[in-house]
């Protein structure tokens, strides 16, 4: 629930013939872009540190550092409440920060809106309303590419060939796709930019097991062709099993940081955030 | 959310400096008299009257918008149905009228509602594929009868003495008597329209009451049996005396010239302090049992349905039905300050009604008010009220300070000629600017 | 039975009317719906944005007029046409600067948008007002008819006579070309995509690169040009009365939601069905049965609703419709 007050409280939302909310944004999609400084030198390819920051008053984020290297897969698990989501979203741009700096690739970017952050390499799949319903899986593909100037369409065969489930439906909306297909849509609308940073938040979050296992496959084939992964994941042991290195935060903060096999391997981990 | 709003709680002081404001601002209007003020203190309580019953109008609305969060576009339709009422009520009997078809039209109105009813049971017992259908040939055939019976007596009516009258007469009861009436027509009309615009998914009701008001002022214009269209009804009956009967009476002169005044002022000033004490008396008592009603458990229960629908409903509150409530009972408010501008008027001019004026610089008084504040709402009515009347004068004089270097010529006197117009953008920018820098109103909700 | 006639009749009456008064609804509705769909609000001040882009239109006719610039059969005012829409676009995304923006950027309900909307109205009007005056003003020059009534009878043998007005035709043809052009650039073009996607899913849009205030701004360019256009074929068929300007919205409102608000193609689909109906049934019968039942001698003029109640036949559609079929005819969708 965003906090939308302005003036008028709840007044006048229902009516459909004056107001129309559906597919509105909780961006401010207006804001521009300030300039990009030259990061530390010596910081992984992706650098979110130290980031505080939440959406109203209270803050959500308590100092969480994220990183990632390149062609790593890197995955944040944690309690509900964590502010894993949260974290992707700081990272992403799309919420206001009080404190903390993103690098991407050795660049300071933490003044980017999101839309230059598509711009300067990274992509994300947020966990809803992740695909353009009323568009067909090929205009998703084509959305994804557009800040592309250049012909995207082995791009797109890339992606049909990574999922060849919805390369079938290509025709299709992709509102009337099945959830796993509506996902694979999504991510691979994201790698249409062809990005070296792929953000999912809870890719796997609402399909069977077994499409979260071809999910996951998928995921470590990206991954193999050099774009780094940062991913959220509920199913944190499937997750873990495939990350390099694993974030567990709480409240905000990291509160265990190792390779995902030492994470799996470490008794408390297990205990109190794998169920045993 | 509502913590927020806690939060930017309103300063106890606003509606008493806006109200000390407004009262400089008529006394200006009655003693000076300027290229800005009129200095006559009939014109200032005329601004007055007219602005009491945009208050009750915006109450009304408020009602409507402050509660149930409902967007009413049909203000003027409201409006101008409970208009209706004085002429129907309180107007003499036209002699002959009721005879040459009177008994038919009625009939031709129950048919036609009959119509309705049965359309709507018709497709609610038909199955899916035949509904349509099915209430489309119950209304076609309604509407053959309806029109069998309506246009003969129609006919005759308006035959009946043409030049004088032509419509259907009034009962001849007193005019107070039709001011509630004007609130149970509008009411009624309300109900019909909200029980098919709110009864859906997702409300309609903006475009609904769009086209409610639309056809409401247009059956009001063109239905010259009713109250003789856009021939105008005049003539109707007072609550309070006359100017020439106050200015025959002995014992008014005497006490004019007491005061040292004018008869013809001082007849006019007591006319409209008159009808001034009559609104004040009203716009307090609707103000009393609107607050009244909001501090009791309807109230909370409509505030709760306003800010948190979804949880309302799922305690078992029948949002739709408390939403056409609150929609009928802002209806009744304006079709009660319909029935009151008639009165004052003393004339029914359905072609006066326009919906600028009527709906939507209605809207902005509530807007610029307060939006769920009575005293907020009926400020920024007299408040709008007068700078829209003093605007039209302002306008000019504001462009012959500008226009004063030029030459004359044609675009200096089409200048001045449009200058009267610059109102409409004066009142749009008050309404940004409000919306913009005090979007909660000049009299924020408590 | 004289099949001929009537058919001509009903052509001359009700056909070529409604289907020249169909393509104007459907060029507002059009506007409507794209602002519904991408600004997400219903635009009150879209009547007074065609009345002042026509009040433009018309200032730009008599200049160039008065430079005796002129083309020949067809209205000068096509020729002011681009100008006129240039010079309230500007206007209109002035108003988004300094009124909407704001809105968007504080993320305010859509609601807040619909009243912003409406000061911008009383501002509009008070502007048209201010320019041009609330008088009746007919600003069509050129040939009037492409076929007249006395031309038809002559060519047909006929009794009945046909006539296609030059507006009428301009009307048609405007609003067919501007529509290909919509549906085209909605459909094929890199914009008219970007468009569509930030319409279903804004959040998404910025995350694929798409920037916001692009979108914003080609939005109200293009229904700001819609609405120009419909205002000014409108004005040049009929007349150019500010007021009806401001009547037209509700027809235009009904047009959009019938067809479902969002849908272009309702739009244009709602336009047309408001308009035959309207023309179909405010149009006299009593001629057209006369000539398909000689023998049948109706006494009233076979007139199911008087033509001052226009607006109710678009408010009765709109009900029926919202009653049987809440989402409209194609679904709401997107732009």
């Amino acid at each position: 629930m965003s906090d939308t007050d302005h003036g008028f409280g709840n007044r006048g939302n229902r009516d459909a013939s004056v107001v129309n909310p559906k597919g509105r944004g909780t961006v401010d999609g207006t804001r521009r872009s300030g300039a990009v400084q030259p990061g530390s030198g010596a910081a992984p390819f992706l650098a979110a540190t130290a980031l505080r920051g939440g959406y109203g008053k209270a803050d959500i984020l308590h100092g969480c550092t994220i990183t990632v290297d390149r062609g790593q897969i890197a995955v944040i698990v944690g309690p509900n409440g964590a502010g894993k989501s949260t974290a992707m979203k700081a990272i992403f741009g799309m919420l206001d920060l009080r404190e903390g700096a993103v690098q991407l690739d050795g660049n300071d970017i933490s003044a980017l809106n999101p839309q230059d952050r598509v711009r300067a390499g990274m992509g994300f799949v947020p966990q809803v309303a992740n695909v353009f319903p009323s568009m067909t899986v090929e205009e998703n593909l084509q959305m994804g590419a557009y800040i592309r100037e250049d012909d995207f369409r082995q791009t797109m065969d890339q992606v049909y060939t990574l999922f060849p489930a919805v390369a079938q439906k290509r025709k299709q909306a992709a509102g009337e796709l099945s959830g796993g297909q509506r996902q694979q849509v999504a991510v691979g609308r994201a790698l249409m930019t062809q990005p070296k940073l792929l953000m999912l938040d809870e890719p796997t979050a609402g399909v069977s097991p077994i499409v979260m296992d071809e999910l996951f496959d998928r995921i470590i084939e990206i991954a193999r062709s050099g774009i780094s992964i940062l991913m959220v994941e509920q199913n944190a042991r499937q997750a873990l099993e495939i990350a390099d290195i694993g974030y567990v935060l709480v409240q905000g903060t990291n509160r265990y940081t190792d390779t995902g096999a030492a994470l799996l391997a470490n008794p408390e981990v297990r205990r109190t955030f794998l169920g045993g | 959310m509502s913590g927020s709003r806690q939060s930017a709680a309103a300063n106890p002081w606003r509606a008493p400096a806006l109200l000390a404001v407004l009262v400089v601002l008529f006394v200006l209007e009655g003693s000076l008299s300027n290229a800005l003020f009129s200095g006559s203190w009939n014109s200032a309580l005329g601004i007055l009257n007219m602005g009491l019953l945009s208050a009750i109008m915006a109450l009304g609305v408020n009602i409507t918008w402050g509660y149930g969060g409902l967007f009413n576009a049909g203000v003027v339709g409201f409006l101008a149905l409970g208009g209706l009422a004085p002429v129907l009520i309180s107007t003499a009997p036209v002699p002959g009228a009721w005879d040459a078809g009177g008994v038919r039209v009625v009939l031709a109105l129950v048919v036609g509602l009959l119509t309705l009813v049965l359309a709507t049971i018709v497709a609610r017992r038909v199955p899916r594929a035949w509904k349509f259908w099915a209430a489309f040939a119950v209304v076609g055939v309604g509407f053959v009868i309806y029109r069998f019976l309506f246009d003969p007596a129609v006919i005759a009516i308006e035959a009946n003495n043409p030049a004088k009258a032509g419509n259907i007469g009034g009962l001849g009861w007193p005019v107070l008597l039709s001011w509630p009436v004007g609130g149970l027509l509008a009411a009624a009309a309300a109900w019909g329209v909200g029980k098919v615009a709110l009864g859906l998914r997702s409300d309609y009701l903006a475009i609904a009451t769009l086209g409610i008001g639309e056809i409401i002022v247009a059956v009001m214009r063109n239905e010259g049996w009713l109250a003789r269209g856009v021939l105008n009804m005049s003539g109707i009956p007072r609550p309070v005396p006359y100017e020439l009967e106050l200015q025959a009476d002995p014992a008014f002169q005497a006490r004019v010239a007491g005061w040292g005044m004018d008869l013809a002022t001082a007849s006019g000033i007591w006319v409209k302090l008159s009808y001034a004490a009559l609104f004040i008396v009203i716009v307090l008592a609707l103000i009393a049992l609107s607050e009244l009603a909001q501090r009791s458990p309807w109230g909370r229960m409509m505030r709760a349905i306003r800010d948190n629908e979804v949880a309302a409903e799922a305690m078992g509150k029948n949002v739709t039905r408390r939403h056409l409530q609150v929609f009928v009972i802002g209806a009744a408010v304006i079709g009660l300050a319909g029935a009151m501008m008639v009165t004052l008027d003393g004339l029914l001019n359905p072609a006066g009604y326009n919906p600028l004026r009527y709906t939507f610089l209605v809207w902005v008084m509530v807007i610029v008010g307060g939006s769920g504040n009575n005293w907020g709402a009926v400020l920024g009515a007299v408040l709008i009220w007068y700078l829209w009347i003093k605007a039209e004068i302002w306008g000019p004089a504001m462009m012959a300070v500008i226009t004063a270097p030029m030459e004359a010529g044609a675009l200096k006197s089409h200048l001045m000629g449009s200058a009267p117009h610059m109102r409409f953008i004066a009142m749009g920018l008050v309404l940004l600017l409000v919306l913009r820098f005090a979007p909660r109103g000049l009299v924020p909700e408590k | 039975m004289d099949i001929a006639n009537a058919l001509v009749a009903i052509l001359n009456f009700v056909v070529i009317p409604a289907a020249a008064y169909g393509s104007q609804l459907a060029l507002g509705a059009l506007g409507v719906t794209l602002i519904y769909g991408i600004l997400r609000f219903s635009n009150f001040a879209h009547g007074d944005t065609m009345a002042f882009g026509t009040a433009m239109v018309i200032l730009l006719t008599w200049a160039l007029q008065a430079m005796g610039v002129s083309l020949g059969p067809i209205p000068t005012a096509l020729l002011a046409l681009p100008f006129g829409i240039a010079l309230t676009a500007a206007l209109v995304l002035m108003t988004d600067r300094w009124v909407y923006r704001h809105y968007r950027r504080v993320r305010a309900d859509p609601i807040v948008l619909v009243m912003a909307s409406v000061g911008v109205m009383f501002v509009m009007n008070g502007l048209t007002r201010l320019v041009i005056g609330v008088e009746e003003i007919r600003f069509d020059d050129g040939a009037r008819f492409i076929i007249s009534v006395q031309q038809f009878k002559a060519w047909s043998g006929l009794a009945e006579g046909l006539s296609f007005r030059t507006t009428q035709a301009i009307t048609l043809i405007v609003a067919a070309l501007s529509c290909w052009a919509l549906f085209r650039f909605l459909n094929r073009t890199r914009s008219g995509k970007a468009m569509r996607a930030y319409s279903d899913n804004e959040d998404l849009a910025l995350l694929s690169g798409i920037d916001p205030e692009r979108v914003v701004r080609m939005t109200w360019i293009i229904a700001t040009a819609l609405a120009v256009m419909a205002g000014t074929l409108y004005g040049l068929d009929k007349s150019f009365k500010a007021f009806n300007y401001f009547q037209i919205l509700l027809p235009i409102f009904a047009a959009a939601i019938v067809g479902g608000l969002g849908s272009p193609t309702g739009a244009v689909a709602g336009g047309f069905i408001i308009a035959f109906s309207e023309v179909a049934v405010t149009y006299p019968w009593k001629k057209i049965a006369g000539y398909l039942f000689p023998t049948w001698q109706p006494d009233g003029l076979l007139q199911l609703l008087s033509t001052e109640y226009k607006f109710a036949v678009s408010f009765v559609i709109l009900i029926v419709v919202l009653l049987f079929r809440p989402t409209g005819l194609f679904r709401g969708k997107s732009v």
